[in-house]
């Protein structure tokens, strides 16, 4: 590096922590509203939040609870702004219910999980990977999800952007997976410039139509969303609608809203996937992690190197939709394929998924509060290699 | 009468969405009627009206009338509300719940939203029962009146709506019933006037479920004893308490001005713009966001 730049990134650079590093990421991206719940270990998006939003043209309020949190933020992405909701696993539970609101009547919004262990009030404040399926499968009836899982400090700041281009984007709920070490963890940083990233915003309708139907939506292509308060007045339910938003029991009609909110993510599973592959090409075996896990998981692929065993690492950046293209590839020439996870065996059933029994793919689990250490890993992938 | 039909031409949703699915004899149909007259009253643009409900015989309210309309998931009406209006303080926003969806699983948002005052109204169509699901006890069913699940009578006692609003903080407050339409209307007009959170019980009749289960004789009769058994608030305090067994009492129960949640927030907004420390924190982190520091100055954006 030269000395020029080293003399200008020891300018820009700062220490944040990964949770203000969220709630940066998100005045970056344009969030103008949030809506919260105090919970530890995620408090302090809100905190930040609350502090920059009156001088940023936005607003922030502080709900009775979780439930009201994330329909305030339904209620003012409707409305036309960006929104965002941060919170953690009990919060997320109570989330549950106007999530599924949320992808059933294709809103765009953003909610940030920083995950500690459960179930219930479980190890406060102690960090888990423990919610993964729930993002997936924790509202009632057919639906899917996006979800990023950042690594680092500064990806806290540049996928909490992605989450709200890509919620614009695809008109749905996007979740950002931390775990509380990444939420607490602190890094220097040196943030990117705003020309060096992407804002997205949703597409609204052309003025003047003759009809406009908001939830003409398919696979394909997504209707232009309209806020209120604009030109168009249009409903919104949380029943199965048809394509003007209103309540419909046709079967045919039923059918493709369902498939088409389901689609519209699914189908896109490999062009949403985000991994980053660590000393993959000559690899034997392969570890498979995301979050904090991930940064331990790249330790011991060189511990487990220096030992003789070609290891690589798979770091998952994007979870859900849930791509198996990369891992199916892999699968041919691995012997063995490992998933640490801070839960007892979560993103692992999709691994094994992928590979269809063509490599064998042995979970590794934690959940007594605490990250993995390097040694750990290596010395378990060390006994199910025979060595 | 011609005007009756040229308000219903131009509210209500031409077709499709007709007839609504409340039973013959029900109220609801009457309260929705009093919110658009009153609307009209008001006069603003059906544009910057949203009308939310939640999950119940309420709930289908919105769909009928021709407004930015949501019809959100049970009990959580106002939370929705408060994030319409907290991004489009321009809209009129107008929240029409039954009595299980707004004090049951929706009494915590109700209380919270009554003590923020933020400047929303909030109709509370009070039919003592949950009529979807087919006539279960609600926290507004008297004690001892029946429901499916309390076959034998309610040992539990009931919510007092507009006194709940009004302990928690609402800053105007009204009852009045679906036999006294008109009282209704001009009560639905001050509360949609009103600057800040304003709360309207509106007590009507389900005679489908809680009238057959409480031997009412027919909708009319319903009618009438909401006619027989309530007392205007003012005729009410000079009445001893023994004389008011068994009544409700109409009329405006609290009309008080305090501080509303979007002109403080903003006037606290406007403020730190002016002031050099915040502007200093808040204005470093800001400003490196091209999306952020376009928006860093109110009066200028």
């Amino acid at each position: 590096m030269g000395r020029a730049r080293m003399a200008e990134n020891k300018k820009s650079s700062q220490v944040l922590q990964g949770n203000e590093a969220c709630a940066m990421g998100a005045l970056a991206g344009g969030i103008t509203f949030f809506a919260g719940y105090p919970i530890t270990p995620s408090s302090e998006i809100a905190e930040l939040m609350s502090q920059c939003l009156p001088l940023a043209g936005g607003r922030f309020i502080q709900m009775e609870d979780e439930i009201a949190s994330m329909a305030a933020i339904i209620g003012a992405s409707l409305a036309g702004a960006k929104v965002m909701t941060a919170t953690s696993g009990p919060g997320f539970s109570l989330m549950q219910e106007n999530l599924g609101f949320a992808m059933l009547a294709e809103v765009p919004c953003i909610l940030i999980n920083v995950q500690r262990a459960g179930p219930s009030t479980g190890l406060p404040t102690q960090p888990a990977q423990g919610d993964v399926q729930q993002t997936r499968w924790g509202t009632h009836g057919d639906h899917s999800i996006i979800a990023l899982a950042p690594s680092t400090v500064l990806e806290c700041f540049e996928m909490t952007i992605e989450c709200a281009n890509l919620a614009e984007r695809y008109r749905t709920p996007v979740v950002l997976l931390l775990d509380e070490v990444i939420g607490h963890m602190r890094e220097t940083v040196v943030l990117p410039e705003p020309s060096s990233y992407e804002i997205v915003s949703r597409e609204e309708p052309a003025s003047g139509l003759a009809e406009y139907c908001p939830f003409e939506c398919d696979a394909e292509r997504l209707a232009p969303m309209a806020a209120f308060g604009g030109e168009y007045r249009f409903h919104v339910t949380g029943l199965t609608h048809d394509r003007h938003g209103f309540p419909t029991m046709v079967p045919s009609e039923v059918d493709s809203k369902i498939r088409g909110i389901v689609d519209k993510i699914e189908d896109r599973a490999d062009e949403l996937s985000d991994l980053e592959e660590f000393a993959t090409e000559d690899a034997d075996v392969l570890l498979f992690a995301y979050g904090s896990t991930a940064r331990v998981a790249k330790s011991s692929v060189r511990a487990l190197r220096e030992n003789g065993v070609k290891a690589g690492l798979i770091r998952a950046k994007t979870i859900w939709p849930f791509s198996t293209r990369r891992l199916k590839e892999l699968a041919e020439r691995l012997s063995l394929v490992v998933v640490p996870e801070m839960n007892l065996g979560q993103l692992v059933i999709e691994v094994e998924r992928a590979v269809c029994g063509k490599v064998a793919v042995r979970p590794l689990g934690r959940v007594d509060g605490h990250l993995f250490e390097p040694d750990e890993i290596s010395e378990f992938v060390m006994k199910e290699i025979g060595r | 009468m011609s005007e009756a039909i040229e308000t219903a031409r131009t509210y209500l949703r031409p077709s499709k969405k007709l007839p609504t699915v409340w039973c013959g004899g029900c109220g609801l149909g009457i309260i929705l009627s009093a919110m658009i007259r009153a609307i009209a009253r008001v006069g603003v643009e059906k544009n910057d009206v949203a009308v939310v409900s939640g999950i119940g015989c309420t709930g289908r309210m919105p769909t009928y009338v021709d407004f930015n309309t949501l019809h959100t998931t049970h009990g959580r009406a106002l939370a929705f509300a408060t994030g319409i209006k907290l991004a489009r303080p321009s809209l009129t926003v107008i929240a029409a719940m039954g009595d299980g969806d707004a004090l049951a699983i929706g009494g915590n948002h109700f209380i919270h939203a009554c003590r923020r005052n933020i400047d929303m109204t909030a109709i509370v169509a009070n039919n003592s029962i949950y009529g979807m699901t087919g006539g279960q006890y609600s926290p507004t069913t008297p004690h001892g009146k029946r429901g499916t699940t309390a076959p034998y009578g309610n040992v539990e006692h009931a919510f007092d709506v507009a006194s709940l609003a009004a302990g928690a903080g609402a800053t105007f407050v009204a009852r009045s019933s679906v036999y006294h339409a008109r009282e209704l209307d001009r009560l639905f007009e001050k509360a949609i006037r009103h600057k800040g959170f304003s709360v309207v019980e509106a007590v009507t009749n389900c005679y489908t479920s809680y009238g057959r289960l409480n031997n009412h004789a027919s909708p009319v009769e319903m009618l009438r004893w909401m006619k027989e058994n309530s007392v205007p608030f003012a005729a009410a305090a000079k009445m001893d308490p023994e004389e008011l067994e068994g009544k409700f009492t109409r009329g405006v129960i609290v009309d008080r001005e305090l501080p509303e949640f979007i002109e403080s927030y903003d006037e606290q907004a406007s403020a730190l713009a002016e002031n050099p420390v915040a502007v200093e924190q808040v204005g470093n982190i800001l400003r490196r966001f091209d999306a952020a520091a376009e928006r860093l100055n109110p009066k200028s954006g």
